[in-house]
């Protein structure tokens, strides 16, 4: 148990940031030089880079704006694009949150835009330290996990020891996500089985088949040249060692980017964008996934790497598991936990499952990550369209 | 390292240097080029066409025959879903090293 920073919808969370977000890439470099000097003191910098509107974005960075690790939020905008600035500023300001717009065209310029930004950012950021905290128990965290920069070891260390975590988690009544239906490809059957409900075992083999389809249309699948150096040869081969993070326990349900899941239990993230395969690849990098889950609520997220990744997040801490010895060795400033450790013989799964779990908790309650502490925010979003879950995808 | 007890691979479980001998599905056999941890051998005997399992399922089919203690990567597996994506260079490496 520890405290959390209350919001009005009720949800609570595990960091306060301020969130500067630029709805056009024509307003990127005003909303990133607004946040920089405020970077140590919890100013994060998110955004979209469309000038076109897509109702997905819009979805996304309401989402993103009123999760409950956000306590106030800046927007960055140029003045001419098409993001609808107006509606999601009253949706932030309807959840209670200090919200400001700053449009560069009527502020007049670069100049005085980033002067006003940051007067705003620094009063903002000394209101924000007043924010009431509430007690939260384990069982209101919403934890999402992802792997990245795998190898062969991925499979067989982090992954499965995440999974203990994740069952840890869910037993005490949390909320767990997990996804890329890409990296599902050959695990279909086999998933299906777990599903809490007979309607919600076809959704799931759907959902997968709609990725493979996805990328069998553009021509690859997720799966890089590091991790065929890495060990893992075909798809289906990494999809089983992905397929590990998500633990042992049922499956109780199918959301998608933006759905905050009703209850806790484990859940599946479909990330491929539904009917006609428009606007490219689903998740072009793992950022991408990242941003999906947080607006999905994850309040931190667990991240597997074996040939070793450095990214963290904007918004949410991420808790980097590296799963083979040798990279924890070479990248040990990056990494959180060592479960590369199982393959020589210093510690079973069932320990690092507990230590992930125990860093959830702590991580839960202000301790720093890696990344974190080197100052990783990483934030990407891209075009994407879905249609609405189908019946069967939650628990009625 | 086996899996699963009906693999017919097993993975490397720390990185082997090159002429080292490693004792494979009963065969000894000497690694003729440096593999990471990771890498796959072949557990036995595998006949083109045939399923190479590991964690107990299917991870793609055999491309060519592969003897026991063979490395098993994308010179001799293939997907069954999809085609994998190396750089040329790296392509050519895996080729030439089996």
């Amino acid at each position: 148990m520890t405290e959390g920073y209350l919001r009005s919808d009720g949800r609570k969370g595990i960091r306060n940031t301020l969130v500067v977000a630029y709805l056009v890439e024509c307003a990127h470099h005003v909303a990133r030089e607004v946040a920089w000097p405020f970077r140590e003191q919890g100013a994060h910098l998110i955004g979209f880079p469309g000038c076109f509107p897509n109702a997905y974005a819009d979805r996304m960075l309401h989402q993103l704006c009123t999760h409950p690790n956000v306590g106030g939020v800046l927007l960055l905008s140029l003045g001419c694009e098409s993001f609808n600035r107006r509606e999601l500023e009253a949706r932030v300001r309807a959840s209670g949150r200090p919200v400001a717009t700053l449009v560069i065209q009527e502020a007049g310029g670069t100049r005085r835009s980033i002067a006003e930004g940051r007067n705003w950012v620094e009063r903002t950021l000394r209101e924000l330290a007043a924010q009431p905290r509430s007690a939260l128990p384990v069982r209101e965290l919403v934890v999402g996990t992802i792997c990245g920069g795998s190898d062969a070891t991925s499979g067989i260390t982090a992954n499965p020891a995440m999974g203990r975590a994740f069952d840890q988690l869910v037993a005490q009544g949390a909320t767990a996500i997990f996804e890329e239906t890409g990296e599902l490809i050959g695990c279909e059957a086999i998933m299906a089985e777990r599903a809490a409900r007979p309607a919600l075992r076809e959704e799931l083999v759907a959902c997968v088949a709609k990725a493979a389809r996805h990328y069998a249309t553009l021509g690859h699948g997720s799966f890089a040249p590091g991790n065929a150096d890495g060990g893992l040869t075909t798809i289906e081969e990494k999809s089983m060692g992905a397929y590990s993070k998500s633990g042992q326990s049922p499956i109780a349900g199918i959301i998608k980017p933006g759905d905050v899941p009703p209850r806790g239990g484990l859940y599946l993230l479909d990330v491929v964008p539904d009917g006609e395969v428009r606007f490219g690849f689903a998740n072009i990098s793992d950022n991408a996934e990242i941003a999906e889950l947080i607006a999905c609520g994850s309040h931190l997220i667990l991240f597997s790497t074996g040939r070793g990744s450095v990214v963290g997040s904007a918004i949410a801490p991420v808790i980097k598991v590296c799963a083979n010895p040798e990279t924890s060795r070479r990248l040990s400033d990056d990494m959180d936990i060592d479960a590369g450790r199982v393959l020589e013989g210093r510690g079973t799964l069932e320990e690092v499952g507990a230590e992930v779990f125990e860093r959830v908790l702590r991580v839960a309650a202000g301790e720093r990550t890696a990344s974190e502490i080197l100052g990783h925010q990483e934030f990407i979003m891209t075009y994407k369209s879905f249609t609405p879950l189908g019946p069967a995808c939650l628990p009625s | 390292m086996q899996l699963h007890p009906q693999d017919n691979v097993v993975v490397l479980t720390r990185t082997v240097a090159a002429g080292e001998r490693v004792c494979v599905g009963g065969v000894t056999v000497m690694i003729e080029r440096a593999l990471a941890l990771g890498h796959k051998l072949a557990a036995c005997d595998i006949p083109a066409g045939a399923p190479i399992l590991k964690y107990g399922v299917s991870i793609g089919s055999a491309a060519v025959p592969i003897p026991a203690g063979a490395h098993v990567h994308t010179h001799n597996l293939r997907s069954n879903y999809l085609p994998t994506y190396l750089h040329a260079t790296q392509q050519r490496y895996f080729e030439e090293h089996p």
